[in-house]
C-alpha cells in the first residue's frame, strides 16, 4: 500500500492538521517510509490470535455511579484560551 | 560535607538523618548546580521558591522524626507529570501557558513523602523521540563528551531527566517510559533508569502519549536509589483504571544482592547484525557477573522479535492519534490566531499545524491512517495480534522457569546531535530496538550502567524482569552494579 498526495491531504484533514500544497509531496514520502516498515508484519502468522487489549488480565475496575467531584468551573476555565461568562469561547461552528 | 549535588538519594537521607546536612543546604547546592548547567538544557523550568518553602519543611519534618526515606531530597520533574501551579507542556508549543489546576499522582505521592520540587525537565513533545530534538525548548546536551567534543544527546525521551541525574543538578528524577524513553537516557549517560510493570505506576496526571505503553519510573544515580523512588512513586491508585491492585512492597528492604539460583536467560534474537563490539562483549560481560554471582545464565529465545518495533510504530501512534485530538485550543493551551471569517474547523487545523512540532504531527496522520475504515484491520487489528505473540514469547520463557532477560540497552553509545538530523524517521526509531520489547508486553525493565565504550561513553545493559517482580529485578540489577564498579562521572564542561 502506498499513500498518494491526495491521500496524505485527506489523512491531514482527518487528523485536523493544516497542511500547505507544497509540504504534501514529502509527508506523503514520510508516511510511505514509516508504512513500508511496517509491512514487515504482513509475514507474521496471526490467524487465530486475539488482538491484545491490555497487557495485564484484569477486570476493569467499577465504582458507585455517585458524583465525586465537581463545582469548579472557574479552575476549569482558567487554561482556556478563550473563556467567557462560565463558557468555553470557540468562533462560530454553523456558516 | 564535600560536594552535596554528587549523593546518592540513599546517602543523602543518612546524611539527613544524621543531621550532617539540611533539605535546604541541598537544595541550594542543587539550585546552584542548575544555575550553572544553562549549556545542558536540562532543567526547562525553574521552581526555586517552591523548593525552597519544600526544603523548609521537609527540614521540619525530619527534626520532628517524621521522615521517610525521600523526605528532603531534591527531584527534577519530567515536563509531562502535570504539577498544579507549575508549567507542563510535554515539550510542546500546544501547551504553551497551561498551568495544571491538579497534581499527577506520582508527584504527590512524591511530595507526600516529602521530596523537593526543583523543576520540570526536557524532553521530546509528548515523549515522541530518543534524542529530545523534537523538544519545543530546543534539545538537552549529554554531560557525557567524547575525545572529538561534540554535543551528544543524552537520549530521549526522557533525556533532561537522565542529563539532570548525570550533571549532578538533581538527587533523582521521574521519567516515564513508552518505547524505552527511562531506560535509553539512563544508558546514554550512566544513570539508572527503572521501567516498572504497566499499572505499577499511576499514569494519573502524567500527561498521554500512549496509554496501553506509558508507565512512570525513576531515572538515578544507583540501583538503591532507583528503589527508594520506586517505592515513593508507586501506589495503588483509584483515578488510573489500569492501576493494579496490589500493595507496594519495601523494594529498598528486598535488596540482597543474593540472585542465586536465578535463571538469567540471553535472547538469541537479540544479537543482530551490525551491533558494535563493545556493545555485544559488555553484555558477555555482564552475564559473566551475573553467572559469578550464583546465576544460571540460559539461551532463549523470544521468536517474535523482529516484529515488535513495526507493531509498537503501529500501536503508539493509533493510541497517540486519540489521546492528542484533546488539543484542539479550545479548553487549554495555545491557540492560533484565526483567519479572517474562519470558522472553528480551520482553528483547530492551524492550531494544531502551528503547535505539534513535525515528529508529532506524523505520528498522529500515521495513527489516524492506521485506524482509518479499510486499514484497521491490515495494520492496527493486526499489529495487536503480533503484539499478543510478543507477549506469548515472554509468558512462554517465563513458564520455562526464566527469571530475568539481559539484554543491551541501546543499539549504540550516545549520538552526536544533529546527526540523525537528515535520517529517515524510522533510522530514528530503531534507536528503540532493544527496549519496545518490554512495552508492548508490559514488563518491567532496568537499565544499568556498565562502562564506557572507546570513546569513553557510557553504556548499559538492561534486564527485563517478571510481571510486578521490581523486587527481584533490582536485587539482579544490584548485582551488576556492584560487580560492573561503575563510578566514572562526565567531566564538567558546561
Amino acid at each position: 500500500m502506498s499513500i498518494t498526495e491526495d491521500e496524505a491531504r485527506k489523512v491531514a484533514h482527518l487528523a485536523r492538521i493544516a497542511v500547505d500544497d507544497a509540504a504534501l509531496p514529502a509527508l506523503a514520502r514520510d508516511l510511505n517510509g514509516i508504512l513500508r516498515f511496517m509491512e514487515q508484519l504482513s509475514e507474521v502468522d496471526v490467524e487465530g490470535v486475539e488482538p491484545m487489549t491490555g497487557v495485564t488480565p484484569m477486570r476493569l475496575k467499577r465504582r458507585e455511579d455517585v458524583v465525586t467531584t465537581g463545582g469548579m468551573a472557574d479552575r476549569i476555565l482558567s487554561n482556556a484560551p478563550d473563556a467567557r461568562e462560565g463558557f468555553f469561547a470557540v468562533p462560530k461552528v454553523v456558516e | 560535607m564535600s560536594d552535596l549535588t554528587t549523593l546518592t538519594i540513599a546517602e543523602a537521607r543518612d546524611a539527613l538523618a544524621r543531621g550532617e546536612t539540611s533539605s535546604v543546604e541541598l537544595t541550594d547546592a542543587c539550585l546552584t548546580a542548575i544555575e550553572g548547567a544553562g549549556a545542558l538544557n536540562a532543567f526547562v523550568h525553574r521552581t526555586s521558591d517552591m523548593a525552597r518553602d519544600m526544603a523548609e519543611a521537609a527540614d521540619r519534618r525530619i527534626r520532628a522524626g517524621e521522615a521517610t526515606a525521600m523526605t528532603g531530597i531534591p527531584v527534577g520533574v519530567k515536563d509531562l507529570f502535570c504539577v498544579r501551579g507549575v508549567p507542563s507542556q510535554s515539550a510542546s508549543r500546544i501547551l504553551e501557558g497551561f498551568r495544571p489546576e491538579y497534581e499527577s499522582t506520582v508527584t504527590q505521592n512524591l511530595w507526600d513523602a516529602g521530596a523537593v520540587m526543583l523543576g520540570k525537565l526536557n524532553m521530546d513533545e509528548f515523549g515522541m523521540g530518543s534524542s529530545t530534538e523534537h523538544s519545543v525548548y530546543g534539545a538537552t546536551v549529554n554531560p557525557w563528551r567524547a575525545a572529538d567534543g561534540a554535543k551528544r544527546t543524552a537520549g530521549g525521551s526522557s533525556g533532561g531527566s537522565a542529563a539532570a541525574v548525570a550533571a549532578g543538578l538533581c538527587l533523582g528524577s521521574t521519567a516515564t517510559d513508552t518505547g524505552g524513553s527511562i531506560r535509553q537516557p539512563a544508558a546514554f549517560t550512566g544513570t539508572v533508569g527503572l521501567r516498572p510493570t504497566y499499572g505499577r505506576v499511576s499514569r494519573w496526571g502524567v500527561i498521554a502519549y500512549a496509554s496501553s505503553l506509558d508507565q512512570a519510573g525513576p531515572i538515578t544515580r544507583s540501583v538503591r536509589d532507583a528503589a527508594i523512588m520506586l517505592g515513593a512513586m508507586a501506589s495503588v491508585d483509584d483515578k488510573d483504571s489500569t492501576s493494579a491492585d496490589l500493595p507496594v512492597p519495601d523494594y529498598e528492604s528486598l535488596l540482597t544482592g543474593d540472585i542465586r539460583g536465578k535463571r538469567i536467560g540471553i535472547p538469541r534474537e537479540y544479537r543482530m547484525d551490525g551491533i558494535p563490539e563493545d556493545i555485544a562483549s559488555l553484555w558477555d560481560r555482564g552475564a559473566d557477573m551475573l553467572r559469578d554471582a550464583g546465576a544460571e545464565i540460559v539461551d532463549i529465545s523470544l521468536p517474535h522479535t523482529k516484529y515488535a518495533l513495526p507493531a509498537y510504530y503501529v500501536i503508539a501512534p493509533a493510541e497517540a492519534s486519540s489521546n492528542l485530538a484533546r488539543y484542539d485550543g479550545v479548553r487549554y493551551g495555545r491557540r492560533a490566531a484565526p483567519g479572517q471569517g474562519g470558522g472553528i474547523v480551520e482553528m483547530y487545523e492551524k492550531t494544531r499545524a502551528e503547535g505539534f512540532g513535525p515528529e508529532v504531527q506524523r505520528r498522529i496522520m500515521i495513527g489516524t491512517y492506521v485506524l482509518s475504515a479499510g486499514f484497521y484491520d491490515a495494520y492496527y487489528n493486526r499489529a495487536r495480534k503480533v503484539r499478543a505473540l510478543i507477549r506469548r514469547d515472554f509468558d512462554n520463557v517465563h513458564a520455562d522457569g526464566i527469571d530475568a532477560i539481559l539484554a543491551p540497552t541501546t543499539p549504540s553509545a550516545a549520538f552526536a546531535l544533529g546527526e540523525m538530523a537528515d535520517a529517515d524517521p524510522v533510522a530514528m526509531y530503531l534507536n528503540d530496538v532493544f527496549t519496545v520489547t518490554l512495552n508492548l508486553a508490559g514488563l518491567p525493565g532496568i537499565s544499568v550502567p556498565l562502562g564506557l565504550d572507546r570513546k569513553g561513553l557510557p553504556l548499559g545493559l538492561q534486564l527485563i524482569g517478571r510481571p510486578f517482580e521490581e523486587g527481584d529485578l533490582l536485587n539482579q540489577a544490584l548485582v551488576l552494579e556492584r560487580a560492573a564498579g561503575f563510578v566514572a562521572k562526565p567531566e564538567r564542561w558546561w
